[in-house]
């Protein structure tokens, strides 16, 4: 499969480098010609307001909206998250999402970087070790949203933190800080596999 | 373990996210949504940019703790700000502040002429500059979670950027070539610890990730500095001291991601207006020239 990382801004690399150890070809997208070559798109870790600018500014915006509604396969990390959510609470004044999973997302949730932390949480029956930087959470999802993973909060509550919703997949955390390929491979294998013709 | 805040993971990661982007000095709540607005993956929140410290004079100190409540009331990016070099109070209050990084800087007047700060006390991380590779493992080995290369801030004049970019880069290549044996000398004439010399010999860079300040003003500064290995910019007066700052706040964004396309970063450099009027280093008296900041 050519997994492709839109590579406006943020920590790209690191999931060129998941998908490659994953046994994947993985391409950098920062071009509409990039986007088509692609079967399945991540979303990485970054800012979603820049990434969104950008992807704008290089027209790209439309593009994404248009592969995500055909059925491409995406996986957002963290402003990946923010970026494939219907809608947002938090978020800057007018901000655009390219949307797809039917859900709210409140940006940077779990507080600012000082509450920013590592935990360890279950992901689909598997414990593992999960990296929250400035987090978003889901606030509020449509039945068509299966929750893979949930983690307390500071307010008491659990919150969706890895949610899927066809072939779109999402998480608050960032596997690609971590050497542990499970969330990455259940993308390749569960989301993609049934999703790419 | 169950769960952990402040984590070197944690830290070092937030700097990943800041990553292929630009870093924009503001001094108000406007400027701050401009800076937004315009792609900034952050803002450096300061009562003054370099080039008005440099003008100005006297001793500049951490910023006034409302107008950085305003700017992060502002803005949903991530909020930085400057505490003076060695001064662990002022650090100290940013983090009870709630800054999402705190710059430990050369550009403020240092309160400390041997020490900085122990940054590894701190939930908050930190990003420090670097004139050199042993300069800059001091620091990671004090806590710094993010480098940056110090260019001549307040200037326009990219060449000190340039400079340590190159001093930096070349030092890594010198350590990769190394035989193993001979870290032991190198890590004593970087003045650095063997284990971080050892990590970097090993690896080809830097622990952490590695931006760019000081000088930058156009759009081919930024593009120059991230073909030269940096992970992202700061751009401090470049921007809100020039004729059209949203415009150029959006072309340097812009420059930045599409650095190796010539293209983009021509059409990017069209219609600006004014730069920010320039000051060459050279011109600068030694006392004046704040990279030479840090010890």
């Amino acid at each position: 499969m050519k997994i492709g990382v839109l590579a406006l801004q943020g920590d790209f690399r690191e999931h060129l480098l998941a998908a490659k150890q994953a046994g994947h070809a993985g391409l950098t997208v920062r071009r509409s010609e990039e986007l088509a070559e692609v079967d399945a798109l991540i979303l990485p870790g970054g800012e979603s307001t820049t990434i969104a600018q950008l992807a704008r500014t290089f027209d790209l915006f439309i593009d994404i909206k248009k592969r995500i509604a055909d059925g491409m396969p995406v996986y957002g990390s963290c402003a990946g998250m923010i970026l494939l959510a219907d809608r947002i609470v938090d978020g800057a004044n007018g901000q655009e999402t390219f949307g797809g999973l039917d859900m709210t997302v409140r940006r940077n949730a779990f507080g600012r970087q000082v509450d920013s932390f590592e935990s360890d949480l279950n992901f689909d029956g598997a414990q593992m070790h999960a990296v929250f930087i400035r987090a978003p959470w889901v606030e509020e999802l449509s039945d068509s949203v299966q929750v893979l993973s949930d983690v307390m909060a500071a307010d008491g509550k659990r919150h969706p933190v890895a949610v899927r919703q066809g072939a779109l997949f999402a998480t608050s955390f960032h596997p690609e800080l971590t050497t542990d390929l499970r969330v990455h491979r259940y993308f390749f294998d569960q989301v993609c596999a049934g999703a790419i013709k | 373990m169950s769960e952990a805040v402040g984590t070197a993971r944690v830290k070092r990661g937030m700097a990943e996210m800041l990553k292929g982007g630009v870093i924009m000095d503001v001094v108000n709540a406007e400027q701050a949504k401009i800076a937004q607005d315009a792609g900034a993956c952050a803002v450096m929140a300061l009562e003054r940019v370099p080039a008005d410290i440099r003008a100005q004079g006297g001793v500049a100190r951490m910023s006034d703790p409302d107008m950085i409540d305003k700017i992060k009331a502002a803005v949903t990016i991530p909020v930085m700000a400057k505490a003076r070099i060695g001064h662990f109070v002022e650090a100290r209050i940013l983090e009870a502040l709630g800054v999402d990084y705190i710059d430990e800087s050369e550009v403020l007047t240092p309160a400390d002429f041997e020490n900085h700060i122990d940054k590894w006390d701190y939930k908050v991380p930190f990003v420090c500059g670097a004139t050199n590779l042993g300069e800059a493992l001091r620091r990671i080995n004090e806590g710094a979670a993010m480098i940056r290369s110090k260019g001549e801030a307040g200037t326009g004049d990219v060449s000190n950027a340039m400079m340590h970019m190159r001093k930096i880069g070349g030092e890594i290549r010198r350590l990769s070539s190394m035989r193993e044996d001979e870290l032991y000398v190198a890590a004593k004439e970087l003045q650095a610890p063997y284990a971080l010399v050892k990590e970097v010999a090993e690896t080809g860079k830097l622990p952490v990730v590695l931006f760019t300040a000081g000088g930058i003003a156009t759009p081919a500064d930024a593009a120059l500095m991230m073909q030269m290995g940096a992970d992202g910019v700061f751009i401090g007066s470049g921007i809100f001291k020039s004729g059209d700052p949203a415009a150029r706040a959006l072309a340097c964004v812009k420059a930045t991601t599409f650095f190796d396309d010539a293209k983009v970063v021509a059409d990017a450099s069209r219609g600006l207006g004014e730069a920010m009027v320039g000051i060459n280093v050279a011109d600068l008296p030694a006392p004046h020239r704040l990279a030479e900041r840090g010890w």
